[in-house]
């Protein structure tokens, strides 16, 4: 219990503010929509296959925004598509938190 | 005591006969539990699991061969691993990490030797099949110090393999004739950026389809000195091309006759052309962007799934008239389809569902459902007969 509070801390602590327009419900969504179909690219373990490798790590050098607007719009000349018509800017938001967060990962 | 011993002898004969049942290996298959790194094995007789086998790593896009014999599985996993798998004890035989990031791979015409596409380091590996020892080892440099990730992996007859450069554009024909120094041939300016490929199930033409540009990209293995040629040219143009969200597989050939059906990339669109002019005879419009466009084995139904977010639905095409025939919701993200052999029966992963469905082909009712967790690839030994499976 006590460690199931702590790891909910980090979690606040680690997820910025814009991710708290998304449901816990819909947040679990978002993670297996992460996993299994961004990861029909990107690989399930998010490192990466036909797309780029997507952990903390490799996105280190990349900025909230950036990353968003890749999200959103999509990468012009490569198979990355826009998902602005599928998810809200809250839902990218919490997607690009959720990334660059190392210890959120299952 | 002669008695006391033919007793003894009889209980162990007995005992023995138990303990080893025989049986074949032609109605196995394997399916993979992506999440897990878990192999489930399965049997299409009385369609039931039979064994789980763990420890297979990461599985995401995992694919499997066959061993001609129809005992071993090659499953080729996302991080690199090679494992060999004996499905009659269900455990596994051999596990080697052969590269740090991989795609898929394919058998020898002859059974002897395993190739594996891989994105990280680009290129491709062979291994003995038997020990699964490396035996040759051709990085995809397509051009002074650049490598492609390489996909589209197939074997053809001659003891060939086939793949194209993702990156590179161009697509490698490898001549095993010699294992550990293998002949390749390159084609080079192919078309833009060759995403996956399939090879005809007479393992004549291989075809890559190309996500760059909207064509196809066919080589002539009885006239390679031919080079490649395009066909589709232009196959989208008059059309909107909308955001593609899962790339399309070609693995699995769906031709009926003359025809083939082929998904169109970025549409809600199957098209059909005809294998020996390579022109389109016609498309057919499908409830969203197809992933899998799959020929019931005796050419009569096609039956396709789709990209997310339609891909809780899959429809079915009647080869005659190339109408849809049938929509089905088999469940959540319905990612892979198997037939078996003769096609009375198809196996669909419904992975959100965590479960395998199965119809019959001819009332298109769901006859059984089995239990998987997360179940992506559905792989049947009759594979390990097939050209280019």
């Amino acid at each position: 219990m006590l460690k199931a509070l702590v790891f909910l801390a980090l979690c606040a602590l680690t997820v910025s503010v814009t991710a708290e327009a998304v449901t816990t419900e819909r947040q679990t969504e978002l993670r297996n929509l992460v996993h299994q179909d961004c990861g029909s690219c990107h690989g399930m373990r998010l490192t990466g296959g036909l797309g780029p490798a997507l952990t903390p790590q490799a996105l280190q050098a990349r900025n909230h925004d950036f990353l968003f607007a890749t999200i959103s719009e999509g990468r012009h000349g490569t198979p990355m598509p826009p998902w602005r018509t599928l998810l809200t800017e809250q839902e990218i938001n919490w997607i690009v938190d959720y990334l660059k967060t190392p210890e959120a990962k299952p | 005591m002669r008695t006391f011993l033919a007793a003894i002898l009889g209980f162990v004969f007995v005992a023995g006969a138990v303990a080893s049942e025989l049986r074949g290996t032609g109605d196995l298959g394997v399916v993979v539990e992506r999440a897990d790194g878990k192999l489930l094995v399965v049997e299409h007789s009385a369609n039931s699991r039979l064994a789980e086998v763990e420890g297979l790593g990461d599985l995401s896009h995992a694919s499997v061969v066959f061993s001609r014999d129809q005992r071993y599985a090659y499953v080729f996993g996302r991080d690199g691993g090679l494992t060999k798998v004996d499905i009659l004890q269900g455990h596994i035989v051999k596990r080697v990490m052969q590269s740090g990031n991989s795609i898929g791979g394919a058998i020898s015409q002859d059974g002897k030797w395993v190739a594996v596409s891989n994105y990280e380091p680009g290129g491709v590996r062979v291994f003995d099949a038997a020990s699964l020892e490396m035996v040759a080892d051709i990085p995809a440099e397509y051009a002074p110090g650049k490598f492609s990730k390489t996909v589209g992996l197939v074997d053809a007859p001659g003891n060939q393999f086939v793949f194209s450069l993702y990156d590179g554009d161009q697509i490698w024909l490898m001549d095993m004739a010699d294992p550990r120094k293998p002949r390749i041939k390159r084609f080079e300016d192919i078309g833009r950026a060759p995403y996956d490929a399939l090879i005809t199930p007479d393992g004549r033409y291989y075809i890559a389809g190309l996500f760059g540009e909207d064509s196809m990209a066919l080589l002539d293995l009885w006239h390679p000195e031919k080079g490649v040629r395009k066909i589709l040219k232009g196959y989208a143009e008059h059309d909107e091309k909308l955001p593609v969200y899962k790339m399309p597989h070609l693995e699995g050939w769906a031709m009926a006759g003359q025809q083939a059906f082929v998904p169109a990339v970025g549409q809600h669109k199957v098209l059909v052309m005809n294998a020996g002019s390579w022109q389109q005879e016609a498309e057919i419009d499908v409830h969203g962007q197809p992933v899998f466009v799959i020929a019931r084995p005796d050419g009569r139904q096609v039956w396709v799934n789709f990209a997310f977010p339609d891909n809780d639905t899959v429809q079915v095409i009647d080869v005659e008239s190339r109408r849809i025939i049938k929509t089905l919701k088999p469940g959540k993200a319905v990612l892979h389809m198997e037939f078996t052999p003769r096609g009375e029966n198809v196996w669909l992963s419904v992975r959100d569902d965590n479960r395998i469905d199965v119809y019959d082909t001819s009332t298109l009712e769901r006859v059984k459902s089995l239990q998987a967790m997360k179940p992506s690839g559905i792989f049947f030994t009759d594979r390990a007969h097939k050209i280019g499976l």
